[in-house]
């Protein structure tokens, strides 16, 4: 078959086992023969890592010009007209001494081993392998196991040396912390002495090893592999989405596995995400409601606590006006949960005061307004220009997709950041910049102001191409969202420009398409252009647009909030200004909590609604490119906590309103027909398998945006033992009957927004580019402008409450320029003391010549520095300074 | 230790410089190291891992791929003994015997006092003169158990200092030039004027300063560049030409 | 009867201070390099190819055809291979240390007719007299003008960059040379790409060629290709190193006239081995180095010639190293020791060779040691078969491997010899208990 246009080959065809087989051009035999059901036996391959051809279990025979011969399946490409045996004597002859002598020094634990029962060398010596050993000598010895980091245990004996874990460390996350050490049989995986394997991903490596010989310490002894159950979900510890099997047992979770989905996380995920489960099973877990009473807060019944939320809520309304009410937070919720949260504020209680986000991200208008990009478009773009966060902190996955597209020479990255990052070192180009003027960095860089001899931008210019893709988000939150908002208008000019959000937290995407954000209404559009159409489906929505997180603080510290929603959110620790978020807990006259947890906010709650959280309901989320993939339930939750949306309907009931549904079923129902950019996404397609990877929304809009998968989520199915597909969805969602061909499921012109048959649905909101220049106080020449991101490990409760992720949060650094220390006599590596008009701390100072001069930077949330109560909501940017002791 | 010196850092970013990717400078610069402390610190390793911009556990893992480079200490006189086929024909295990009882010490071992480290190594070459050893990678043939003990002695003594070097030394001729072919430009790489000064035709055996434990003069740096030509003997037990050289 | 030719890589052996410049240029040195940089490459490249000059570091590939298929892509390189460490072959060591301006001036001859960016000469490390001969006489070559910048005065520009080795017999394998000339683990690369001329160091073509291959380059521009192709027969051509090793009564390392002699030649010839020491029998002897299968005496008269020894023989001259062993040597020691050498020098990334190697050396110790089992001789040859498919006796060339690179097949031949030659003295030494040979 051929491509007309180019006229280069699509495909050729191999004879494997006698069957005629289509292949694509350049893929491995092995790959090809799989995907028409022949299993050709493998250990070091990984369909997402460099070929190595080294356990020579895959030896297939290859005729070629001098009869069969052995030849590694992995290594070898297809070629038209190839014929392939994998089923003669010769090779199962090999493929039996290959087991053999990988079965010769392994030990034979597999009773004690983490591995047993969906060992793949187990597996293949039952299928394949030989009954008896003819193995007398001694095996082996090394001490096992050893600890490579604080999360992973390997056990040396165990090792059959495929190189998957050392090429994961170097190629996938670019962290080449572990690597063969010693020659021959001697070899061993190993870091360097004392230098443990502190990866971001070092979780993968376990999951990916086909022995039991890399542990996950949280994992190593908790669990026999067929006790355990199984539902796909989608990880929630960022608004990455990695697919993930969520497995349990006796109803705790006992592992994640990343799910290979292509169009997202190819099969890995971060080691927050990975171990975050232990969050899940947490013992401090909120499992009861609670009602205020005095000072301290008591255990109450559903319907108490519902009915003293309804009656501050409604107090509060009725005195003061729907305008005194306002809800902060969402980001936890599936997108059902926040659908129902948002009719209920918006619909019910009636004010527009509503926001997901806690003033550490962007305005809604401009994060679903600008064109966008999925994550693929932006990892194929010839240059990706970075306006966002450290990526490895803040989307870790997204991190190891851009690394990889750098690193492979396609894609170009532009930085514009005032300090260094994850992603600085595979940067093309960087374009510092100074808190605040992040406007200037985009204007000299899209041309906009002469480059003034400045070889970095010109070189970034020049690198543009004509399809850039501007990941965006707030690369520090010491700087006002309003500057980033200028420099994203003036990115918004360049020819064909697309943007990828950079928002992190968990389905934060999900919750502002569902209508949890100041000024809009459910399926991204504006309070103003869709208010008619909810008015007339919802009853009544706001008159006028409400206030975001800052507002809703400000207004309560003036005491004019008075019925206060915290929808899984805790301001006194993410809202980067701690001192009003305090004065505004205090002074909100009624505060109702929907939470998990516990947390310092919720401790200033009148009313305590416990949550169930993530694989205890159903759902579907939504990614920062706009997919939405299904969420599983795998366990109950803890005592009596309710889905989210299960607690709007009730309090609903209690304010004498009726949402009009029952279950979540009928709420993805509703926002289909409802919320215009959810039009089409109905939960058969979400359900079929072609879609399993999801769908981006709006339909409509992408060249390919229901384009099915074509890679399976077990593309190495050695790393995701027993995950066969995914119609093992949770027990809530129908399944449709899955058979391989019969399931394509159509998505109907007349369900997309704006076609004729769009019953009239309000058009998507489209971002005007309006923004108000900031103003920046004059540069203090003693002064450092502050630049505040977040760390991976950091004082959130998804870290702290996993016991193995939270010792990781790493006390604070204050990075600064060289020059700077030296201007001001501090020496690198030492203690000095961090003054701003609003606290003062001693912390440790690093020198770092990537940090932009005349700034400093300080992570944000972390153990051992209060970094929200330096800053001010209402100061464009932040000034510190720095002394010795 | 405190990092390479000045001069072996120096030569360490001249050796760099030689190769189209830095990485490549591995082997040599592990080289250096290994000269100056006798075997690769884990400071060590990781300066050369900062020099090549690399993660110290990429060096270390390339580093203990090799058999010359010790990630350990090592005596100041290697004695490596072949026991390869051609050797084992001709007494090489019959050498290494004695080796240890005169030592003391099991192969792979190194006496009390960190004088020698005792090795069984593969073929090295002088299969023409087996049995055969290496002392610090300089050869000995034709070994008998008195010859070996004779070259303990005089190795001991001090009485070998110039041919044997003392530990790791590989090779005391440097390289006179950087890379040139690109022109004059090229010519800029050149080492310190020490090494370049002295005319490659007049002195080619340079031996750079700072290997031996005296800094050589003038006229003992000419003799031990005549010395490091000529094939090490020990009294008359050594091959008498070069190794491998019978013809 | 051996036939008498002048050498020709070892014809300023035995010169005195034969690695110095003037030495070298006092006996024609760097003429061939002028010669050379007055032709076309294409010209030397067509002399070389006359002179059919087959490798001499293994493979037995023409060095012409070679450099012909280099993929035509800017920059490419040029490797030296001078990483010597085959069990008793001791040649280019000795090329290395006697005459290094020879090899230094075939090198720059093999750029300049390949239009290399740089070449590298990759010596063994602990080769330490040959590195500091191989550095001095580089210093001198560019002192002189024949190295650098427009090299005598011609268009012809090039760098030259001694590269010490550290220690790992596989970096011998031209692609665990190129990993390890890139500061990595010398794990062979896997094929395909088949030839480093299509992907070499750094990616870029590369050629690679043995020290012995390129010492024989000057005279050959010299004298002309057909002048090298007179000498020996049809594939054959020219003259050979040898080195001739074990119980010989002169150990050493020969040139001579390929497929005029034979191997009795090397072993019995007075200006050779000279013949077994104390007047002993020959028991067998190894035709090739270590990888090669053992022939007895009465293959003595097989004449120095590659397709002769592949073909009639089943085995290879492979680094032309010739072992003697005579009537008193113990056939299963002899073999184990070959066996432990792989063992040793697997680089360990494909199962086969790292655990069948292991594995082998551990059985055929215990035999040696009086430990061994009655089926131990069927289960070594098995596992030899899963490491090298269909290996037998006698032997047949070549070998099939499951492994990455030919090391892995290079452990059965040594244990296949052992067993189908002498299977008899196995088995005593499994009934006694011990080895008969103490
Ligand atoms: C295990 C192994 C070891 C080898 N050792 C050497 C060696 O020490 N020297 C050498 O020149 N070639 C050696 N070779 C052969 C090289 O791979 C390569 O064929 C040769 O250097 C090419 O040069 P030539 O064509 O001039 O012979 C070895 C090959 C293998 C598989
Ligand atoms: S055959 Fe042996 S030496 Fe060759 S690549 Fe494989 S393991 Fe390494
Ligand atoms: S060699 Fe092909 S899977 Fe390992």
């Amino acid at each position: 078959m051929a491509d007309a246009a180019s006229g280069e080959k699509t495909s050729v065809t191999i004879t494997v086992d006698g069957r005629e087989i289509e292949a694509k051009p350049g893929e491995m035999i092995i790959a090809a023969a799989e995907r028409h059901g022949v299993y050709i036996p493998r250990f070091c391959y990984h369909p997402r890592m460099r070929p190595v051809g080294m356990c020579r279990m895959c030896l297939v025979e290859v005729v070629g010009p001098r009869g069969p011969m052995l030849s590694p399946a992995c290594f070898v490409p297809v070629a038209d007209g190839q014929v392939v045996n994998t089923e003669t004597p010769g090779v199962k002859k090999a493929q039996d001494g290959v087991l053999e002598f990988l079965l010769a020094n392994h030990p034979l634990d597999c009773p004690v081993c983490d591995k047993g029962g969906e060992c793949p060398l187990q597996d293949q010596t039952f299928a394949f392998g030989p009954g008896e050993t003819r193995f007398v000598e001694e095996k082996r010895h090394w001490e096992k196991p050893i600890s490579l980091s604080a999360l992973v245990q390997l056990d040396r004996e165990r090792c059959i040396q495929c190189d998957r874990c050392t090429r994961f460390a170097d190629e996938v996350a670019g962290d080449a912390l572990i690597e063969f050490v010693g020659r021959g049989a001697e070899i061993e995986i190993n870091t360097f002495p004392d230098e443990p394997f502190s990866s971001y991903f070092s979780g993968n490596t376990v999951q990916i090893c086909p022995v039991g010989a890399l542990l996950a310490a949280p994992y190593r002894f908790r669990a026999r592999p067929w006790d355990l159950e199984q539902v796909e979900s989608t990880c929630q510890a960022c608004a990455f989405g990695c697919r993930i099997a969520v497995q349990s047992s006796n109803d705790k979770l006992t592992r994640y596995l990343g799910l290979d989905s292509d169009p997202v996380n190819h099969g890995w995920l971060c080691d927050k995400g990975r171990f975050s489960y232990e969050a899940v099973n947490s013992a401090l877990r909120l499992g009861h409601p609670l009602v205020r009473s005095g000072s301290s807060l008591a255990a109450a019944s559903w319907s108490e606590a519902l009915d003293a939320a309804a009656q501050g809520l409604s107090d509060a309304r009725t005195t003061f006006g729907a305008e005194s009410v306002a809800v902060i937070g969402g980001a936890r919720l599936a997108n059902e949960d926040a659908y129902a949260w948002a009719k209920l504020a918006k619909g019910v209680l009636g004010t527009d005061s509503v926001d997901c986000q806690l003033g550490d991200g962007l305005p809604p208008e401009v994060v679903v307004g600008l064109p966008r990009a999925t994550i693929d478009e932006a990892c194929s773009a010839s240059s990706v220009v970075l306006l966002a966060p450290d990526i490895k902190e803040a989307l870790p996955v997204l991190y190891l997709r851009l690394r990889a597209a750098a690193v492979d020479g396609k894609t170009k990255i532009i930085e514009l950041s005032p300090c260094s990052t994850g992603l600085t070192r595979y940067a093309a180009a960087v374009v510092g910049y100074a808190p605040g003027e992040a406007a200037a960095a985009a204007r000299a860089l899209a041309g906009a102001e002469p480059a003034g001899g400045n070889d970095a931008v010109e070189a970034a210019r020049a690198m543009l191409g004509d399809r850039p893709v501007v990941v965006l988000g707030r690369p520090s939150v010491a700087e006002s969202a309003q500057s980033i908002v200028e420099a994203a208008g003036v990115l918004a000019q360049l020819p064909g420009v697309r943007f990828l959000s950079a928002l992190r937290r968990g389905n934060v995407h999900g919750a502002i398409d569902a209508g949890l954000a100041p000024g809009l209404l459910p399926g991204r559009v504006s309070l103003n252009s869709a208010g008619d159409w909810f008015s007339r489906h919802w009853g009544s929505v706001p008159a006028t647009a409400g206030l975001d997180t800052a507002g809703i603080l400000a207004a309560a510290a003036a005491g004019n909030v008075h019925g206060l929603v915290l929808l899984g959110a805790d301001p006194l620790s993410d809202f980067p200004d701690q001192q009003l978020a305090r004065r505004a807990l205090e002074r909100a006259s009624f505060v109702v909590a929907v939470d998990t947890f516990l947390n310092d906010s919720v401790q200033h709650a009148d009313v305590v609604l416990p949550a169930a959280t993530f694989a205890e309901r159903p759902g579907t989320t939504t990614n920062i490119e706009g997919r939405i993939t299904r969420l599983g339930q795998k366990i109950t939750a803890p005592e009596v906590a309710w889905p989210d949306w299960m607690i709007a309907v009730e309090l609903a009931a209690r304010l004498e309103a009726d949402l009009g549904f029952f279950s979540m079923e009928e709420i993805s129902e509703e926002m289909e027909r409802l919320a215009p950019a959810f039009a089409g996404v109905t939960s058969e397609l979400l359900a079929s398998r072609p879609y399993r990877d999801g769908v981006v929304i709006p339909l409509r809009e992408f060249p390919s945006p229901t384009r099915p998968t074509t890679v399976d989520s077990t593309a190495d199915p050695m790393s995701t033992p027993g995950v066969l597909h995914a119609d093992d969805q949770g027990p809530t969602e129908p399944v449709p009957a899955a058979d391989d061909e019969g399931d394509e499921v159509e998505v109907s012109p007349s369900e997309v927004p704006g076609s004729d048959g769009g019953a009239n649905r309000p058009p998507l909101l489209e971002w005007d580019g309006r923004v108000e220049p900031v103003t920046l106080p004059k540069p203090d020449a003693y002064a450092l402008r502050l630049v505040v991101g977040r760390k991976l490990y950091d004082r959130g409760v998804l870290v702290q409450m996993s016991p193995a992720l939270a010792p990781l949060a790493a006390p604070p650094v204050l990075r600064a320029h060289p020059s700077d220390l030296d201007r001001l006599g501090v020496k690198s590596g030492g203690q000095v003391r961090l003054r701003s008009a609003r606290l003062s701390a001693t912390i440790e100072v690093q020198a770092d010549p990537h940090q932009r001069r005349g700034t400093a930077s300080v992570p944000y949330n972390v153990p051992g520095l209060d970094t929200g109560a330096l800053l001010r909501a209402d100061e464009p940017v932040t000034e510190i300074a720095i002394e010795t002791l | 230790m405190a990092g390479l010196s000045k001069e072996n850092l120096e030569r360490a970013r001249q050796t760099i410089a030689l190769y189209p990717q830095a990485r490549s400078a591995m082997l040599p610069l592990l080289h250096i190291v290994q000269e100056q402390e006798g075997y690769l610190t884990e400071e060590g390793m990781a300066q050369v891992a900062d020099l090549l911009d690399l993660s110290p556990a990429e060096v270390y893992g390339t580093a203990t791929f090799y058999d010359m480079l010790f990630t350990h200490p090592v005596g100041t006189y290697l004695l490596s003994v072949c026991t390869n086929i051609a050797c084992l024909l001709n007494g090489g295990y019959e050498l290494l015997e004695h080796a240890e009882k005169r030592l003391g010490v099991k192969a792979g071992g190194t006496t009390a006092d960190g004088r020698f480290t005792l090795e069984e190594v593969e073929c090295i070459g002088l299969c023409g003169n087996a049995p055969c050893l290496t002392a610090n990678w300089r050869f000995f043939g034709d070994l008998t158990a008195d010859s070996f003990d004779t070259l303990v002695d005089d190795l001991g003594a001090g009485r070998l200092s110039e041919t044997v070097p003392r530990h790791g030394t590989l090779c005391r001729v440097r390289r006179s030039v950087g890379l040139t072919a690109a022109g004059p430009k090229g010519e800029q790489a050149k080492p310190p004027p020490e090494e370049a000064a002295a005319p490659a035709s007049e002195a080619p055996q340079s031996v750079a300063p700072g290997t031996h434990d005296q800094p050589p003069s003038r006229e003992g740096a000419e003799k031990a560049a005549k010395q490091a030509s000529e094939v090490p003997k020990t009294g008359d037990t050594a091959s008498d030409q070069g190794s491998g050289r019978r013809k | 009867m051996a036939t008498s030719v002048d050498p020709i890589v070892t014809r300023n052996i035995g010169n005195p201070e034969s690695w110095t410049l003037r030495s070298y240029l006092d006996h024609g040195g760097y003429e061939g390099l002028r010669r050379a940089l007055k032709m076309s490459p294409e010209e030397v490249q067509s002399e070389v190819d006359k002179a059919n000059l087959l490798g001499r570091g293994g493979a037995g590939f023409p060095a012409g055809r070679k450099w012909s298929m280099l993929r035509k892509a800017s920059p490419s390189y040029l490797v030296v291979n001078g990483d010597e460490s085959e069990p008793a072959t001791f040649k280019d060591h000795m090329l290395m240390e006697e005459d290094p301006h020879q090899i230094i001036e075939g090198t720059l001859i093999t750029a300049y007719a390949i239009g290399a960016a740089q070449a590298f000469i990759y010596v063994r490390g602990e080769f330490a007299l040959g590195i500091e001969r191989m550095t001095s006489a580089l210093n001198e070559a560019y002192a002189h003008g024949a190295v650098g910048h427009r090299i005598f005065d011609s268009d012809f520009s090039i760098d030259v960059v001694i590269h010490p080795g550290a220690g790992a017999y596989i970096c011998g394998d031209e692609t665990a040379l190129l990993e390890s000339l890139e500061g990595k683990r010398g794990f062979p690369r896997i094929k395909p790409p088949y030839f480093p001329a299509v992907m070499g160091l750094y990616g870029a073509p590369t050629i690679v060629n043995n020290v012995e291959t390129m010492s024989n380059v000057p005279w050959i521009i010299l004298n002309g290709g057909e002048a090298f192709a007179a000498m020996g027969e049809a594939q054959a051509t020219g003259t050979r190193l040898f080195a001739v090793s074990g119980h010989v009564v002169k150990p050493g390392n020969y040139e001579v006239e390929l497929a005029k002699n034979t191997f009795r030649d090397l072993i019995y010839d007075p200006r050779y081995g000279a013949g077994i020491r104390g007047g002993n029998q020959l028991k067998a002897f190894i035709p090739g180095g270590a990888s090669s299968f053992w022939f007895g005496p009465e293959r003595l008269d097989m004449p120095l010639d590659e397709t002769k020894v592949k073909g009639e023989g089943g085995s290879m001259m492979g680094s032309g190293s010739v072992i003697a062993m005579d009537e008193n040597m113990c056939m299963v020691r002899a073999s184990w020791r070959l066996v432990r050498f792989f063992q040793r020098e697997s680089c360990g990334q494909c199962t086969p060779c790292r655990e069948g190697s292991s594995w082998l050396e551990k059985i055929m110790r215990r035999i040696e040691n009086g430990a061994g089992r009655t089926d131990d001789l069927d289960l070594l040859l098995d596992v030899c078969d899963n490491i090298s498919p269909g290996v037998q006796w006698p032997s047949k060339w070549p070998p099939n491997m499951t492994t990455i690179c030919p090391l892995g097949p290079s452990i059965p031949p040594p244990i296949v010899s052992a067993i189908g030659m002498f299977r008899d003295e196995f088995l005593v030494h499994i009934k006694e208990g011990a080895c008969p040979y103490g």
